[in-house]
């Protein structure tokens, strides 16, 4: 067994409740293990279902000059050729700024960018018939990096700053001072499921589409908006998706708007699955940035002011760039208590495919910046990283307020990294490594700590509400339907055990059901990680709602207090009377007592104004630590992770198994973004790494044999959180940015007192550049 | 002559008489038996969501393999047994124990992945070795999962792949490898007509009469490279010539101072016999694609393919490989090297095909090292792979024979620095200097996106260093991060 298995965690964690705590299988997976688990593409198609695939042409930028769809039209099996001037309403599948067509209208403003869709008997004919337009297009010439778009002046929204002090002037006359730049890769989601959707025309105006999606209530609102149609009309449905880290939140609308455009064209259902070279090249990816930086700090390596700006990369258009790039903002402190701080992001236009939502949101560009700038400090005053890390920490008052003026009142940073420092065996492996690099010509090792602090909720603050709906049934089964969707991350699970436990039954007694925008409206997208927190809470206020109904109806019916009636081991207990929960469900409906009910929740706390820049953007803060050591080669720049050790904050579990399963999979996803997985751009702005076959996301070999992850002994959220636990989807990324520090600090060791230059994802090729720099110094 | 193609389904015979020759398995079963368990992920056999179990006879034992179903021809699973995730618990009162396993320690999250890691590990639990974390390793290589970090996936396999299988298919062995025997008819297969077919021919006579017909025919045999000109390139190949059914063209021998593989033999089906030249050679061939596709893909079509980029090529270069190439009832041997012409050029007329590669073994005083570099260790393709073969006596170099990969138009040997490595004292690393510069003689790579150019040449010099610092004595745990030879 690999060092930590989440069965031995949840023996170690007593669990909260009787169900919430508890280490349950997530809901699906004897479905998955079985294969019976059905996403999108296995839902038997209704009869006379076609099939769409979208036609691009090869160009980055210009204008189109002619379109001849003659070919497609008459190849085997298509039935129809879509284009702009099929769509009825508004031709945008944007989330919020009116700037993505769903098919190009004249312009063309990336490689990739959908210019028609066929709609065919069968997927082959589709994606065969698109591959024989004959499109001319005007081309001009693309800009592709953020300096191309800089020196165009071209941005998708105004920058954005947060300024405290003057850090300029402070880090001028600052004991030490670093001056540095360095850029951050973006990553490609590489869900396994890849983008999908299914539309079936019901009656005159309305449509059902089935979408793998993480935001069902914004793909009904483009495509009632696409066809012209109320938003009552279309209903969205998803039951599962194989995968999204957020390449579903806004991504999955083109998609289910063009399936249920050909549907509406055609009468017919249709469906849309894209490709996965298809997918690669059209749908968005995580921001890369260009980070310029500087910091003055004292002999003890305590910064005095920073001033960072991040140069983002978003190509073509707005999309949820806003909200991501604010977020590298937020988290550009992570841990450490910035006195003076300029923080400034540039939201740069190029002519690439729109970069998107991706766990993090931002975040994590934002934490590299921050490590790589404890590293260089370390380096430059040849102290320890761990110590120069501990030393920013936040702190009592006075080093409390993070440069956006919120006060971090939950910190557990101090108290977290010195537990994760001993039981990793920091300082005594230190002393090793430097023991090992003296005598290695050829490997040399690096060791790092580092710790994240991630800020819980939407900084949109409209998205934080949550709507859930919930029936009981009379012979005592329960359907819980909510908002969020279900995409891996156990969710589903999570909002099942609450409401199993408030109404004291077994889980299996508790049915989960597709979320779906008819039955709970107006959502947010599961994202944030803030699903379990707000549809959690808003389930379990509608179970509430109904157990309220039951235990007054059992005093009524029992004549005992209403305190005297609790709910526990599908057993109601009125007065000294036990009767089966499904008995007293039963009396319910006899007694005309109303069984369903909704719940609805608005997470207090969030006052944030991005305008005035003033407010609490976050309801808490997530921490977490993570230990890493790798070896380099310096005769190649290969390099392996030999051992992992991560100590993270849920507060109270709600679910220790699948929780240990979103740290294990956020790290590894992590470590993926900052060191096999490249993104490469070619001077004209086309992709070429848009299949597995040429992006190397991390496989079994990847992760170290010697893996720990550790729960923090937490007494809990300070916040009142469904439970007191603590979101998790996202944080554990960030805990990956312990591996770049490993890097680096084995590339230091090559020369002392020198920083080595070294950009994300650190590649062989990225690692051998830096250790030659190094080396030819010497 | 046969005309319909026949595989086993959950213990029956299906006979299939319109097959096209492009049809993948994948396709016929989700699209026509409407089993849409096994998923795809990426149609070009990289992820492994689409992972089935291939059952065949060998060495008349049933054995199973993934495979990956996106990227196999339909035709191509003529004799065998095709298990798909749908089948392992059907009718049974609980699930298959790697399903067990994998429940318990919560080995999926979205579940997408599952079905493919599913059947990877079944075929791990039916090899007869216990797995540790190495197998487990290798198996799940061409697995990808985006979700858990592997470490639950990895605990389900050490658990339930104990090297004793006790299943449904383990109860069933005696009847399967009957139905399958019974297969084995020894007829040619053919199914559609002169314009359109897929063809199994069953002996290298039949083979060699087929090809020199249908000269625009397209052989296949592992379909590892040729699937994915159906499925990503969607080009529609009337006329495969499938190698698989090919009786003595899988052939591999050992001479005693030479190995002879067929251009039919799967690297799975090679490894042993190549381990057996050096673990060098073992650990290029362990890293060449993923399990799934090792199992199908051969040496004979990583060779008759000409990519610059494969990875067989340099090190059978390196060691003096022969390839034998055979049209009608003519063969012909030559230098492995020279079939290399030039960028998707070989040397190999209309008719003519790859039957066989020889490789001499090594001498005493000979010592082989070879490397790959990729962004990522396994199932990733090289940026560069370099093969030294050097012939050595009390530290002088006598021989040099180099070869890279990933530097050139072909796979090529690095002729200047041979030379100059020649008479160089190998405990004298002062002197080597003259070789690592003649690399740039040798070689002009070229920048994609892989790797740069720049990172080429510095990595294929670096690891000229590192053949010469260990063929000089120093260990391999003091030079490598992979591949340690000492570990073997």
């Amino acid at each position: 067994m690999l060092h930590k298995s989440p069965d031995k965690e949840a023996q170690t964690t007593k669990p909260l409740t009787d169900t919430v705590g508890k280490s349950n299988k997530h809901d699906s997976a004897e479905r998955h293990i079985k294969g019976n688990a059905l996403y999108i593409d296995d839902i038997r198609e209704p009869k006379g279902t076609l099939h769409l695939a979208p036609g691009y042409a090869q160009a980055t930028s210009g204008i189109i000059k002619s379109l001849d769809l003659t070919a497609v039209k008459s190849a085997p099996g298509v039935v129809a050729v879509l284009t702009a001037e099929d769509i009825p309403g508004i031709n945008d599948c944007s989330p919020a700024m009116g700037d993505d067509m769903i098919l190009a209208d004249g312009h063309i403003l990336f490689h990739g960018q959908v210019i028609f869709a066929v709609v065919a008997e069968s997927h082959l004919e589709a994606r065969k018939a698109a591959r024989f337009a004959k499109i001319e297009i005007e081309e001009t010439k693309p800009m592709v990096t953020v300096e191309d778009g800089i020196e165009q002046d071209a941005s998708v929204l105004p920058p954005y700053e947060f300024l405290r002090g003057s850090p300029k002037d402070t880090i001028s006359k600052a004991p030490h001072k670093i001056m540095d730049s360095f850029r951050i890769g973006g990553q490609e989601h590489f869900y396994l499921e890849g983008q999908v959707s299914m539309a079936i025309p019901g009656d005159e105006g309305e449509m059902l589409v089935h979408s793998s999606t993480q935001h069902p209530t914004e793909i009904q609102h483009t495509v009632a908006k696409m066809l012209g149609v109320s938003d009552a009309s279309v209903v969205c449905e998803c039951r599962r998706m194989g995968g999204a880290f957020g390449g579903k939140e806004s991504q999955a609308a083109q998609w289910s708007a063009l399936a249920a455009l050909a549907a509406h064209v055609t009468g017919r259902p249709a469906k849309m699955r894209l490709d996965r070279d298809d997918d690669m090249i059209m749908t968005g990816k995580r921001h890369d940035q260009r980070c310029d930086w500087q910091a003055g700090f004292d002999d003890k390596g305590k910064l005095s002011a920073v001033d960072v700006e991040f140069l983002s990369r978003c190509g073509c258009s707005a999309d949820l760039s806003l909200g991501v790039n604010d977020r590298t903002m937020f988290h550009a402190d992570n841990s450490y208590f910035y006195p003076e701080a300029r923080i400034f992001s540039r939201r740069v236009k190029t002519n690439t495919v729109s970069n998107t939502a991706f766990r993090g949101f931002g975040g994590p560009q934002g934490m590299v910046f921050s490590e790589r700038m404890m590293d260089s400090i370390a380096i430059k005053l040849s102290m320890d990283p761990l110590d120069v890390r501990k030393i920013n920490f936040y702190g009592e008052e006075g080093r409390d307020v993070t440069p956006f003026g919120m006060k971090v009142e939950d910190n557990i940073l101090d108290e977290l990294v010195s537990e994760l420092e001993q039981t990793c065996d920091y300082r005594k492996r230190r002393d090793a490594l430097n023991q090992f690099n003296k005598t290695s010509p050829f490997l040399k090792k690096g060791l790092a700590l580092n710790p994240i602090k991630f800020g819980i909720s939407f900084t949109l603050k409209h998205l934080n509400q949550a709507g859930a709906l919930v029936h009981v049934y009379t012979d005592g089964s329960v359907q819980v339907n909510h908002g969020g969707t279900e995409m891996g991350q156990g969710l589903y699970t999570k909002v099942a055990q609450v409401v199993a436990e408030e109404f004291g039954i077994d889980l299996d007694h508790v049915k989960i059901t597709a979320t779906k925008t008819d039955k709970v409206p107006n959502t947010a997208p599961t994202a944030a990680s803030s699903g379990s927190d707000m549809n959690g809470m808003a389930a379990k206020y509608a179970a509430g709602t109904i157990k309220d109904r039951l235990i007054e109806l059992a005093a009524t019916l029992y004549q005992v207090d209403k305190e005297a009636v609790t709910f526990a081991k599908n057993v109601v207990q009125v007065g000294d009377q036990e009767i089966p929960f499904s008995e007293l469900t039963k009396q319910a409906f006899l007694h005309r007592v109303s069984l369903s009910s909704t719940g609805y929740y608005a997470t207090p706390n969030i006052t944030w104004d991005r305008e005035t820049k003033d407010g609490r953007p976050f309801l808490y803060f997530a921490y977490g630590a993570c230990c890493a050591e790798v070896t380099i080669d310096t005769l190649t720049g290969e390099m392996t992770v030999d051992r992992i050790d991560i100590l993270h904050d849920v507060g109270k579990s709600l679910n220790p198994a699948i929780d240990i399963g979103q740290i294990e999979g956020g790290f590894v996803q992590g470590m993926g973004w900052l060191t096999t997985e490249e993104l490469v751009y070619d001077d004209q702005g086309r992709l070429r790494t848009h299949a597995p076959s040429t992006y190397k996301i991390p496989t079994a070999s990847d992760i170290p044999e010697d893996f720990r992850v550790n729960l923090w002994n937490s007494t809990g959220n300070r916040e009142e959180t469904i439970y007191r636990s603590k979101a998790v989807g996202e944080p554990p990324v960030m805990l990956a940015t312990a591996v770049t520090s490993a890097i680096t600090n084995a590339i230091a060791s090559l020369k002392p007192n020198t920083i080595p230059q070294i950009d994300t994802p650190a590649t062989p090729e990225n690692i051998l550049r830096s250790v030659k720099q190094m080396q030819a110094g010497n | 002559m046969r005309q319909n193609i026949k595989f086993v389904r959950d213990g029956k015979t299906v006979e299939l008489t319109n097959v096209d020759p492009n049809e993948t398995l994948l396709d016929y079963l989700r699209l026509t038996e409407g089993s849409c368990g096994t998923k795809e992920g990426c149609g070009e056999g990289d992820c492994g969501a689409c992972t089935v179990a291939v059952g065949s006879i060998q060495d008349g034992q049933l054995e199973y393999q993934a495979v990956n179903s996106c990227i196999q021809l339909l035709g191509m699973l003529d004799g065998k047994e095709v298990i798909t995730v749908d089948d392992l618990s059907k009718g049974q009162d609980g699930l298959h124990p790697v399903q067990d396993a994998m429940l318990k320690h919560h080995g999926s999250q979205c579940g997408f992945c599952t079905p493919g890691i599913v059947m990877s590990l079944f075929t791990l639990y039916h090899t007869e070795k216990a797995a540790d974390r190495n197998s487990i390793n290798n198996q799940l290589a061409g697995n990808l999962c985006r979700c858990t970090g592997y470490r639950p996936i990895i605990d389900a396999a050490l658990e339930s792949c104990t090297g004793s299988a006790e299943d449904r298919f383990s109860e069933s062995l005696e009847a399967t490898t009957a139905l399958l025997k019974k297969l084995d008819d020894g007829e040619d297969l053919f199914v559609g007509d002169e314009e359109r077919f897929f063809a199994a021919p069953a002996s290298i006579s039949s083979l060699a009469q087929l090809y020199e017909t249908h000269t625009d025919a397209i052989i296949v045999a592992g379909a590892t490279d040729v699937g994915l000109w159906i499925t990503k390139q969607l080009r529609d190949l009337p006329k495969i010539i499938h190698l698989g059914r090919v009786k003595c063209l899988d052939l591999i021998k050992d001479n005693g101072d030479e190995i002879i593989i067929g251009a039919s033999a799967t690297y799975a089906q090679a490894l042993d016999s190549l381990t057996s030249i050096d673990p060098d050679v073992a650990e290029v061939i362990r890293r060449i694609g993923s399990t799934q596709v090792r199992a199908s893909g051969t040496i004979g079509g990583n060779i008759a393919n000409g990519s610059p980029i494969g990875d067989s090529p340099p090190l059978l270069i390196a060691l003096d490989a022969k390839l034998t190439l055979q049209k009608g009832n003519k063969t012909r041997e030559i230098d492995l090297e020279d079939f290399f012409v030039d960028y998707g050029k070989q040397d190999r007329v209309a008719g003519e095909f790859v039957s066989q590669v020889r490789i001499p073994k090594l001498a005493p005083s000979q010592t082989l090292r070879s490397y790959k570099i990729s962004k990522r260790f396994d199932q990733d393709i090289s940026a560069a792979l370099a093969a030294f073969r050097f012939t050595h006596d009390n530290g002088i170099i006598s021989e040099a024979r180099i070869a890279y990969g990933g530097m050139a138009a072909t796979p090529k040997r690095a002729t200047e620095t041979e030379k100059t490595l020649v008479g160089m004292d190998l405990n004298n690393s002062n002197d080597w200097q003259k070789a690592i510069a003649a690399l740039e003689l040798d070689f002009k790579p070229m920048s994609d996106m892989r790797a740069s150019a720049e990172y080429r040449m510095d990595a294929a010099k670096g690891l000229l260093i590192k053949a010469l610092h260990e063929t000089s004595g120093i260990p391999t745990t003091n030079t490598r991060v992979i591949g340690i030879r000492e570990a073997v």
